[in-house]
């Protein structure tokens, strides 16, 4: 097998101990503190917030109009609608503004 | 959302050619990885000769908030057997962990079925998708006027919104895309992602129970929210 191959296999053993292994640890506790269960609610809105954040931070001036229609299509719409129209925008800006 | 994770497949294909990958290591990573964002992070490594252990690590670390996903949602299948969970793990991306969530907020749990029902053909799109990109790959004519390279952003931005109606949402977000960012200026990528979340999290926790509880409360009642 090539390189490639064993770093592939590692990282997929290490991405599988993540998904099982936040259950694990867990489960081991019968009763969830409030403020745990606080927590993981906001599990979602955090990470999926660190993974825009590069990508606004350094974005053209039509990628940020990208992420702003998205955003402002996300309030009223769904999943769908915010990739169309994103990606429409993005395009249209990029065509536009170079 | 199948449609939507569509061009990543597709892009990680091509863009793990471009770096080096044959088509069966490609396919390889898709099928046994199955996360998009840390596959977009190790083929990125991959391509400027840094070390295995670090590339490994930084996958690890991009997927790490999988940690707080599998917590949770196992909090919602404590009726599953074992083996079921221990598969089901397997596929615990993000979409399928956002829909999980929906679906627990809809008031409805979650069946074996229904989640296999969603995973599979999301998992077999990922792997079909990578292996036409890797294929075909190079004929994709310009992917920044397509804006490729950018519709991951822009998938992330339509999940976080899919979440603003939960408790502290906002304040999540300030503290966690504040916390990535100056990480990312300092400490550099992949770790604005757990720092970043982790931010955000403690936020949360350490807010006072109560008042959350009843933001939640009020704004299920539709107290506050909404002045209409």
């Amino acid at each position: 097998m090539s390189e490639i191959a064993w770093i592939v296999l590692a990282a997929a053993l290490m991405t599988y101990l993540t998904r099982a292994g936040g259950h694990l640890v867990l489960s081991r506790f019968s009763r969830i503190h409030p403020r745990v269960e606080a927590g993981l609610n906001a599990v979602p809105a955090a990470v999926f917030t660190t993974l825009i954040a590069p990508a606004a931070m350094n974005a053209s001036t039509a990628e940020a109009l990208a992420l702003v229609a998205a955003a402002l299509i996300g309030l009223w719409g769904g999943m769908f609608p915010v990739f169309l129209g994103g990606g429409l925008v993005l395009i249209v800006g990029r065509y536009l503004l170079g | 959302m199948i449609v939507a994770s569509a061009p990543f497949g597709v892009l990680f294909g091509a863009l793990a050619v471009q770096t080096g990958f044959t088509v069966g290591e490609a396919v390889l990573m898709s099928a046994t990885v199955f996360a998009g964002a840390s596959q977009m992070v190790g083929i990125e490594l991959f391509g400027k000769s840094i070390p295995a252990w670090m590339i490994v690590l930084s996958v690890f670390a991009v997927n790490f908030r999988h940690v707080l996903y599998s917590a949770a949602f196992g909090r919602r299948t404590a009726h599953w057997s074992v083996p079921r969970k221990a598969f089901a793990f397997f596929f615990l991306a993000d979409p399928q962990f956002a829909e999980s969530e929906r679906k627990v907020e809809a008031g409805e749990t979650i069946g074996f079925v229904w989640y296999m029902g969603l995973a599979l053909p999301m998992y077999g799109l990922w792997v079909l998708n990578t292996w036409l990109g890797a294929l075909f790959g190079r004929l994709i004519p310009d992917t920044h006027a397509l804006g490729l390279d950018y519709l991951l952003p822009i998938y992330f931005v339509g999940m976080l919104m899919g979440f603003r109606k939960r408790p502290l949402w906002l304040p999540v977000v300030i503290a966690s895309g504040a916390a990535a960012m100056v990480a990312h200026s300092w400490v550099g990528s992949p770790w604005h992602v757990s720092i970043g979340a982790t931010a955000g999290i403690l936020l949360a926790a350490f807010m006072p129970v109560n008042a959350a509880a009843r933001t939640d409360a009020a704004s299920r009642k539709g107290i506050t929210g909404d002045p209409t």
